[in-house]
């Protein structure tokens, strides 16, 4: 699932550019990259239509006559009729297709955004641990990591599943907790970089205690990388909780994912296509777009390719 | 003696975004059998792009026209494929980084040998065999060794050595040394001098030694091309071209490399930047940073005519010896 | 460079060892077991299946139990399949997971970087757009989407093809999802492909090679696709564990009974026995073939050997 924006080739690019400069230069290296990706047409138009497509998702429902979960007992199987308001059609329940698409849309991103939250918090915990202590403790964290890394990572999402039950928020946490590798190596890097300056000797000379250092000093010197995991991580996260979803492990109903829609519309696809087509769609696009911006960003960040 | 190579009027230029650089501009120039020629330049002087043009190397971009005749052979414009049946074996080409130049991934044995079994069609047996008396040619200890080795496991200086090796097996008539010795230590470069002289004799080769260090050139050469935006502007012999300058350009180089004879006498560095091929100053190109321009330099740009005896040609208006001028002044 | 492998293999097996155990402990941790669900058992009943399955002991000697089983290749019983051991089970579906997942890794592999190689060479031009086309539908299509999208298609509407199931030797049930299951994977490659090779492309010492009047066919095959491939390569391990994540995915659309099946329904209905054994079989089946990666890795970079 993972590999759809090289995540890892793009933060590596990342951090070796970061460990050969100073390290709180790492901020203007980000917002040079920015620009940079602003730049590019491809990006900017795919950042546009994904904020279009997530501002859709959280304000369309106030707009939109029925409820995710509302039933209209006159319209079963309805394909989308602008004279009922059903305008994507409805489903074999008579619920309505485009709000559940909003809702599902809604899921989709929320599992997303909670999950790299999950992810991102770990890993720079880990990382910073690994990386301020360094020595024996960096070498046994890491060669943790390297353990996990050769791991078929979704097993273990399948089995976290089923353990804590299909609870959505501990859908978040599952694939979150998986997740987290990728980020915790880049922080420990920039952490190693991070320790030898002067503000943080001087923290340490005032007897300031090394996990406040880490929360003070440390983590808020990592906002660009975390910027950066995170928008390479959430298309990620999109994929693998569709895909928990079409396996049937992922949001239950009458809650909704753009990966449910798709697996609930997939096997009655041949008589109401509208119940595969528009989910599908929005999650196309949603990857195309993340993807583009997946490839401006290593672009930006790495300007001699290409 | 008759040439083994005939450049007329060769131009080579690289379409950009939207627009297009000429590298090279209206090159004549003939090659001898057997004679070493340096051509001499700044970075950004045409010099090594004329040359990969005639061996079909230019990048993707790039585009040359004109002429450059081997023998009887168009080279200028050949589809790729028919070229391949000259170069490597008619005209040899080295490259300025010996440390990138050889492929990683292959051992030296096969990167010679290739060469023989594409153009000799020797069988791989017999093509090992005549790489490794080649590899011993250019005096690299323990031959057999180091035909098993990979590029990595050998010194700047071996794989020079390869690279000239390489070259050398199909004892072509043209050899295009490009900046050979730049990416080496002082101590190796005098040895690959040495080592140019001597093969290129012994195999009746001509040498082209592209190079900006004159150090080089006054080793080497019989004849010099200088090169400045593009364009050459002054060639002949090299003696007269070191003793007698008749370009500014030329007077500028010389001025700038230490000669261990004037030990006491302080370098001069050429004023002013090499001028970018895409705003090249009306006139002569060279004027920007001449000592010696009048009005004329800045409306019309000097053709490269011949002067005096002894097949010089300069590209300047100016009449005078320049050397003796700088002297005296 | 058989010393080489023998390093390698010595340092995979510690992470068998180590995930198999962790596998092992978060699931006997976790409340709820295989007896749990339907109707309630008798608890004599109860008592006995579980003194039968070792449940009864402390988790510790359950646990040596297990690796000790699994060391003289015992993987234990299946909770769920009374009558099968996992090891039958496994031997059961591996046929289908093999065929599927070792013929669109073949495939996908060279594929990818055939279509790399040729987006490489003609860099901008027709065929490089249509392949780049390509790989961005594998890219952002999801496979279960693909798969449902092929199906309906060539399956259904068509009707060129069987939509899903097996039939021992027929290479028709294998089309649909080994290109779904391949697709991805060779889209992957093909964009890594494409960008090492235009870099080799730009180097020097193939600007030699053509120095040399090799024809740029030789050229291409023997200077330029050697150095090319080490990227690829090295994503070869990683693209393992997506390939195996796919195959759980297109053995559920098209319903063959491989190893991904009975994982997805043993991790359903807490069949503790499956589960491990089905994850142990997937770690090895990605260790092994990290190992021959990791070989052909050496092999194409003659560097790696010698540090």
């Amino acid at each position: 699932m993972a590999g759809l924006t090289r995540k890892d080739e793009v933060l590596s690019a990342y951090a070796e550019k970061l460990a050969t400069l100073d390290a709180p230069k790492g901020r203007s290296l980000t917002q040079d990259a920015l620009r940079r990706l602003i730049a590019n047409k491809a990006a900017l138009v795919s950042l546009i239509l994904f904020g279009l497509i997530v501002a859709v998702a959280f304000i369309g429902p106030y707009f939109v006559p029925w409820g995710f979960a509302q039933v209209d007992w006159t319209a079963f199987r309805s394909p989308p009729n602008f004279e009922t308001s059903h305008y994507l059609g409805t489903d074999q329940n008579g619920r309505d297709v485009l709000a559940r698409l909003l809702q599902g849309t809604q899921m989709s991103l929320l599992v997303a955004l909670v999950a790299t939250l999950v992810s991102v918090f770990i890993g720079v915990i880990y990382g910073a641990i690994a990386g301020y202590f360094g020595g024996k403790v960096d070498a046994v964290m890491m060669r943790i990591v390297d353990v996990m890394y050769a791991l078929p990572y979704i097993l273990f999402v399948i089995i976290l599943m089923v353990i804590f039950g299909r609870n959505p928020l501990l859908l978040f946490a599952a694939i979150g907790l998986v997740e987290w590798l990728t980020m915790a190596r880049i922080v420990r890097g920039q952490t190693l970089a991070l320790k030898e300056k002067e503000f943080v000797e001087a923290a340490r000379a005032s007897g300031a205690k090394p996990f406040t250092i880490i929360i003070r000093h440390i983590v808020p010197n990592l906002s660009g990388p975390v910027v950066i995991y995170a928008t390479l991580t959430i298309p990620e996260i999109i994929i693998t909780e569709s895909f928990l979803s079409f396996i049937g492990m992922g949001i239950q109903e009458p809650m909704t994912s753009l990966g449910t829609l798709i697996s609930n519309g997939a096997p009655v696809a041949e008589v109401m296509p509208w119940l595969l087509v528009f989910p599908a769609v929005v999650l196309v696009t949603m990857l195309l777009c993340l993807s583009y911006i997946g490839d401006g960003l290593r672009d930006a960040l790495d300007p001699k390719d290409r | 003696m008759e040439n083994v190579l005939e450049i007329s009027d060769l131009n080579v230029s690289f379409a950009l975004h939207n627009s297009e650089v000429h590298a090279v501009r209206d090159l004549n120039f003939s090659l001898r059998a057997g004679e070493t020629l340096a051509v001499v330049g700044e970075s950004g002087s045409g010099k090594s792009q004329s040359f990969l043009s005639i061996m079909g190397l230019l990048a993707r971009n790039g585009r040359a026209t004109g002429s450059a005749k081997m023998g009887d052979v168009e080279l200028v414009g050949m589809p790729p494929r028919q070229l391949d049946k000259y170069r490597g074996k008619d005209i040899a080409m080295i490259f300025q980084d010996p440390m990138t130049s050889l492929n990683p991934s292959l051992k030296i044995k096969r990167q010679l040998s290739e060469v023989l079994v594409k153009h000799q069609n020797y069988d791989e047996k017999k093509a090992l065999k005549e790489a490794i008396e080649m590899l011993e040619r250019v005096g690299i200890p323990s031959p057999e060794r180091r035909a098993n080795a990979y590029p990595h496991e050998l010194s700047g200086g071996m794989r020079q050595r390869v690279m000239i090796a390489m070259a050398l097996l199909c004892r072509p008539k043209i050899l295009i040394a490009d900046e050979p010795t730049t990416a080496l230590d002082v101590t190796v470069q005098a040895q690959m001098l040495d080592l140019f002289r001597s093969l290129t004799k012994d195999f009746g080769t001509a040498l082209v030694m592209i190079t900006h260090n004159l150090g080089v050139v006054a080793g080497v050469a019989d004849r010099m091309m200088v090169m400045y935006g593009g364009r050459a502007v002054e060639t002949g012999h090299v003696d007269d071209l070191f003793y007698d300058p008749r370009h500014p350009y030329t007077l500028g180089l010389l001025s700038s490399t230490p000669n261990p004879a004037e030990r006491a006498k302080r370098l001069t560095p050429i004023e002013g930047l090499p001028p970018s091929l895409e705003h090249l100053p009306k006139g002569c190109a060279f004027n920007p940073r001449c000592k010696f321009r009048f009005e004329k330099c800045f409306e019309e740009r000097p053709p490269l005519e011949p002067f005096g005896e002894a097949e010089r040609k300069k590209a300047c208006f100016y009449e005078g010896q320049l050397l003796a001028e700088e002297r005296s002044a | 460079m058989l010393r080489y492998a023998f390093r390698r293999v010595l340092s995979a097996l510690p992470i068998a060892f180590i995930a198999v155990t962790v596998c092992f402990f978060i699931l006997r941790l976790a409340p709820g077991g295989p007896f749990d669900t339907g109707r309630p058992l008798p608890p004599n009943v109860l008592a006995n299946v579980r003194a039968y399955y070792n449940l009864d002991q402390p988790l510790f000697t359950q646990y040596l139990l297990y690796i000790g089983g699994v060391l003289r290749g015992n993987l234990g019983p299946s909770m769920a399949f009374y009558d099968f051991n996992v090891s039958q089970l496994l031997a059961i579906g591996l046929p289908f997971t093999l065929t599927l997942g070792f013929s669109a890794f073949v495939i996908a592999t060279f594929v990818g970087v055939l279509a790399g190689m040729v987006s490489a060479v003609y860099q901008n031009k027709w065929p490089d757009y249509v392949l780049v086309l390509a790989v961005m539908i594998g890219l952002v299509v999801p496979n279960f989407l693909m798969g449902a999208l092929l199906q309906l298609w060539f399956g259904v509407y068509l009707r060129w093809l069987p939509a899903g199931g097996w039939v021992t030797g027929s290479i028709t049930h294998l089309v649909l999802p080994v290109t779904v299951l391949a697709w991805p994977h060779a889209a992957r490659i093909s964009r890594l492909m494409r960008g090492s090779m235009i870099e080799v492309l730009g180097t020097n010492y193939v600007r030699t090679a053509k120095s040399k009047g090799l024809g740029s066919r030789l050229v291409l095959a023997r200077h330029a696709i050697k150095p090319a491939m080490i990227p690829v390569v090295s994503y070869l391990g990683p693209g393992l564990s997506y390939l195996l994540t796919g195959s759980i995915v297109v053995e559920q659309i098209f319903g063959l009974p491989g190893i991904g099946r009975y994982f997805i329904s043993a991790a359903l209905n807490r069949d503790y026995g499956l589960v491990l054994g089905t994850t142990l079989f997937y770690m090895l089946l990605i260790l092994v073939l990290n190992l021959i990666v990791d070989l052909v890795y050496a092999w194409l970079d003659p560097k790696v050997r010698y540090s």
